[in-house]
């Protein structure tokens, strides 16, 4: 069963410097339980999209079209209030740095307990006896004691256990975990992801998690978006991607990385150049300037035409490669790579 | 919290031990015979003046006499043939009174005018630079700054002559500003000094107004805005419980600041509107040369600097709770 | 695969280093005095043209050590031996001659260029401090060093801003060239880069060690990048080393359970392999280093700790049957292959 829906999302910042197309034109779905990871650098957009969903941009300096709908409701031009309601209730979000992103000057259950209360009416006490609930089903030791305590008197991990215990104290249906782990140490990195499964799988809650690390999604995704200068460029299941991917920017980002049980002798390979300016975006494809495999697209396709990720359900990317050709430079490389 | 206030207290009262020996030096540095002839006006004889300084004590050495100074403040003393009693800073060489009481008398008046200025001009200082950053880039935030840039340049002697012309002697709009104990009578109390207040006000308004827009703006761009944003709080909420309880921080630093210079500006104010506070108790006692009265309003704006940041270091730990009140 | 042998000529020795940071106050108004156990005694060498890695979570006191090493904190114990010469507490001008051998690359690339500097002055600098003036004069060394580093050499005269993040991290590396030293203490280099600019980075550093003879000390919390880039590699935690390997050996083999515990929590791109790895899960997060645990400081989340782990810390040593040079500090050290040679 499908909960997000989102269609052709353009969201757009008007700049000093010009207008900046952070998200031009994105679609995904996402059913219920399932986990969705979109990979990408900075600026591709992976945040926007997401803040664009709860309705958290700057309104005055952002235009957003195209169409998010989640259970039904139409999530592009909701008024505020509506918007409240959802937040924290219907879907929630976590970040990446959980010590900014708790308020110093709460106690831990009273920001859990004042969500509680505002999407469910409850009194103090229930509220309370919900955060401390909340703080024991994350993992907290001692949840009463820790309830009353700061943001500042717990370790990095504890922290981002109880941003996770806010945000999921009133049972969404869809988590945005905006690179949840990224601040944290990796031992600690493998806790908070071990505890997002056992959530999910307790409160069936769909999860959007945005990163950069391919390792992240690998254990955690069904499927896969990768994105790249406000689009999507691939789209697949998380095997697919990650196993026979097809869009050229992917194979970068795969290569670029080395692995623990790779070969050390073996060199790195880079995506050349840098990303490109969201401004003024390069024509047809935004990857051709980096792009290594463009010659091979007859009537330089990839400098006119924008390619596009088929409507279709399943494994596709947004390149002009054809399919036998893809195929050809992977084994070629894969080799190459031992 | 009682360990942090003790130690603080403890604190104080040494900072206040060094400033009244540092003022007794330079006050009573000055040649016994000189002070005697202070204290008895034209009727000084030689043998009066001689008189007067074994009375005074100002024949002995000067560390001797701040001594008998600060035991008087704590046991009382003998002066002359008079027991003045604890705490006794001395008598006022003008009207022979204890410099004490005539303090505390003058006390209610200062206190008033500032408690009074500074709950309006928080109300009225906070309140638009909530409302400026709120709007911010608006009309509304950009008459508010406007309102707060003219407020800001106002000077008290200028403002007072001119408000007192229009609300007080041309029209009778508001009552001349005078003194009436709250405790007798809270609306005449309120009435006397609501012109001196609303100039005050005025002035200082500015000034809160721009640093709670400000502040409000930095705390707005926290990521734990976002959070609380996140987590479907109303607009109401995300400002005045989350964003404004990070902005308080800096306005009550300025605030701990501006209690010491509304002491100190109550010299003009009161002037400006002949009220008989210890501001103009402070200027009288300057231009009559009154030695003990002059020490004790020093000590008096020295201990309510003092007090005030006390206050405020409390309030960082009630505002803040990373700061540890511990000792 | 067979690692090479260390080079035979040790380069830079610290033997019992330590740092111990005075902590005055943990509020606003408490004057409870402590001490940071930073870097609590640690023993290293570092070879002429290699790489040694130094790997570690956060508070592991890795940065601490390479500022150590690079003599930008003075130790208060232990010892530093740069190219034989005791440079412990070597004064500022007893260190000059040797800041010109040892540099830095920072981790951030925004915060450690001035931004009101031009590129050229920038990459300059260590050369006028130091009053070297290279044949053909600074300007033309600038460019060569820009072209070295893979940035376009007319762009000398640009600022900082001008430059993307990848960009600057070039700077900076430029910056430490300068001088031409023989040590490059580099801090998580790579890590504030987006994941393609680090292939980049990291290919960068490599030919220089390769091709200029520079050895390095590679800083990083990434084990993966650590192992591409290191041959020789040394895991802290709390202020020690607690595991000191060749390559394939720290992670083959690892010793100690605290190595195993992060090899087995660093998430692998591939969604099939995790099928065949060990899962180790630590509890709880790093002990604070103003009060570490006693004995073993890795005890209070080690599955195999015992009395003996909180009563005495264990040494340093190398294990019966281990490599040559591949040392743990571990009571009850893991014997596990975690790859078939």
């Amino acid at each position: 069963m499908t909960i997000l829906s989102v269609r052709d999302l353009k969201v757009h910042f008007s700049t000093e410097d010009g207008v900046v197309k952070a998200v031009d034109g994105l679609s995904f779905d996402l059913a219920k339980g399932k986990t969705l990871g979109i990979v990408g650098e900075s600026g591709s957009g992976k945040s926007v999209s997401n803040l664009a969903i709860l309705g958290l941009h700057n309104p005055k300096t952002t235009t957003i079209g195209g169409e998010i709908r989640f259970n039904d409701q139409q999530l592009v031009g909701a008024s505020e209030k509506a918007m409240q309601k959802l937040r924290g209730n219907g879907i929630s979000m976590i970040f990446q740095d959980p010590l900014t992103s708790l308020s110093p000057y709460y106690t831990v259950g009273e920001q859990i307990a004042e969500t509680y209360r505002r999407h469910t009416g409850a009194t103090k006490k229930k509220a309370w006896a919900r955060a401390v609930e909340m703080l024991k089903k994350v993992g907290i030791p001692q949840p009463e004691r820790r309830a009353k305590q700061y943001p500042h008197e717990f370790s990095g991990g504890m922290r981002q256990r109880a941003m996770i215990a806010i945000a999921l104290c009133c049972d969404p249906a869809l988590l945005i975990a905006d690179e949840p782990t990224t601040a944290l140490d990796v031992t600690v990195q493998a806790q908070i992801l071990d505890l997002l499964r056992e959530l999910q799988s307790e409160f069936e809650t769909a999860i959007i998690l945005i990163t950069h690390d391919m390792g992240v999604v690998a254990q955690m995704a069904d499927d896969v978006l990768v994105m790249y200068a406000g689009r999507a460029v691939e789209r697949g299941t998380v095997r697919e991607v990650l196993k026979t991917p097809e869009h050229p920017y992917s194979w970068g980002l795969l290569s670029s990385i080395p692995h623990l049980g790779g070969d050390v002798d073996v060199p790195l390979v880079p995506v050349r150049g840098t990303p490109p300016s969201l401004i003024d975006p390069p024509t047809g494809c935004p990857f051709n300037p980096r792009c290594d495999y463009r010659d091979r697209v007859p009537d330089s396709r990839c400098t006119t035409e924008r390619p596009l990720l088929a409507p279709a359900d399943g494994h596709g990317s947004a390149c002009h490669l054809a399919a036998a050709d893809k195929k050809l430079i992977r084994t070629d490389e894969l080799q190459r790579l031992g | 919290m009682l360990a942090f206030l003790v130690r603080r207290v403890i604190g104080a009262l040494l900072i206040l031990l060094v400033i009244s020996a540092i003022t007794f030096l330079l006050f009573f540095a000055v040649p016994g015979n000189e002070v005697a002839a202070l204290s008895c006006g034209k009727s000084c004889t030689p043998a009066l003046i001689d008189e007067i300084k074994r009375g005074l004590g100002l024949d002995q050495p000067i560390w001797q006499q701040y001594l008998t100074y600060l035991g008087g403040i704590f046991g009382g003393r003998m002066i002359g043939d008079k027991m003045c009693e604890a705490p006794c800073f001395g008598y006022s060489f003008v009207n022979r009174q204890p410099v004490f009481d005539t303090v505390v008398d003058r006390l209610p008046v200062t206190l008033s005018l500032a408690i009074g200025a500074v709950v309006l001009f928080l109300i009225f200082g906070v309140g638009l630079g909530m409302l400026a950053a709120l709007r911010k880039g608006k009309a509304a935030d950009k008459i508010a700054m406007g309102f707060a840039l003219v407020g800001g340049s106002m000077q008290i002697y200028v403002l007072a002559p001119f408000f007192l012309y229009i609300f007080v002697y041309s029209s009778d709009l508001l009552p001349r500003p005078h003194y009436v104990s709250f405790f007798d009578s809270p609306l005449d109390w309120a009435g006397g000094l609501i012109l001196p207040w609303i100039c005050l006000a005025l002035i200082h308004t500015a000034y809160y107004a721009r640093l709670t827009r400000s502040s409000m703006v930095d705390v707005l761009n926290e990521d734990f805005i976002r959070t609380v944003r996140a987590k479907g709080l109303s607009t109401r909420e995300v400002y005045v419980k989350h964003a404004f309880r990070g902005a308080m921080t800096p306005i009550a630093t300025i605030l701990g600041l501006d209690i010491a210079t509304l002491f100190a500006g109550a010299i003009i104010t009161e002037t400006s509107f002949s009220l008989v506070g210890v501001g103009q108790l402070a200027v009288n006692s300057v231009l009559a040369s009154d030695l003990p009265m002059m020490m004790g309003v020093v000590m008096l704006a020295s201990s309510a600097v003092v007090v005030a940041n006390i206050i405020v270091d409390v309030v960082y730990a009630a505002i803040d709770p990373r700061i540890k009140v511990t000792a | 695969m067979t690692e090479v042998a260390a080079p035979t000529k040790e380069l830079l020795t610290a033997s019992g280093l330590q740092m111990h940071f005075p902590v005055r106050a943990t509020g606003l108004f408490s004057r409870k005095a402590g001490v940071v156990q930073a870097v609590d005694g640690i023993d290293l060498t570092v070879h002429e043209g290699e790489s040694f890695g130094l790997v570690g979570e956060s508070g592991c006191g890795k940065s601490t050590t390479g500022r150590l090493i690079a003599r930008l904190l003075e130790p208060t114990g232990g010892s530093i031996t740069y190219d034989g010469k005791d440079i412990t507490h070597a004064t500022r001008k007893q260190l000059a001659p040797i800041r010109t051998e040892i540099q830095m690359i920072f981790q951030d690339p925004y915060s450690s260029l001035n931004p009101r500097h031009t590129v050229g002055s920038i990459i300059a600098g260590p050369m006028e401090v130091n009053g070297i003036n290279p044949p053909g004069g600074r300007q033309k060394r600038v460019q060569e060093l820009l072209e070295t580093v893979g940035l376009n050499p007319e762009h000398y005269n640009r600022y900082p801003h001008e430059f993307s993040g990848g960009q600057r991290q070039r700077i900076g590396i430029a910056r430490a060239l300068a001088l031409q030293p023989k040590l490059i203490v580099a801090d998580e280099p790579v890590s504030a880069l987006d994941v393609s600019i680090q292939a980049q980075v990291v290919n960068l550093l490599q030919r220089l060690q390769r091709e200029l003879g520079i050895a390095f000390v590679f800083i990083a919390h990434d084990l993966a990048v650590v192992r591409h880039f290191s041959q020789r590699i040394a895991v802290m935690y709390l202020g020690k080393i607690v595991e000191i390997a060749d390559r394939a050996d720290l992670y083959n083999n690892p010793h100690h359970p605290y190595t195993h515990a992060l090899l087995s929590s660093v998430p692998d791109a591939d969604p099939d392999s995790e099928k065949h790895r060990e899962r180790i899960r630590l509890t709880g997060d790093v002990p604070s280093p103003i009060n570490p645990p006693s004995g073993c400081r890795f005890r209070t989340r080690c599955w195999k700790a015992q009395d003996i782990c909180a009563s005495e810390e264990p040494p340093l040593v190398q294990l019966s049957g281990a490599t040559e040079g591949h040392r743990a500090a571990c009571h009850f050290p893991e014997a596990r292959q975690v790859m078939p040679e």
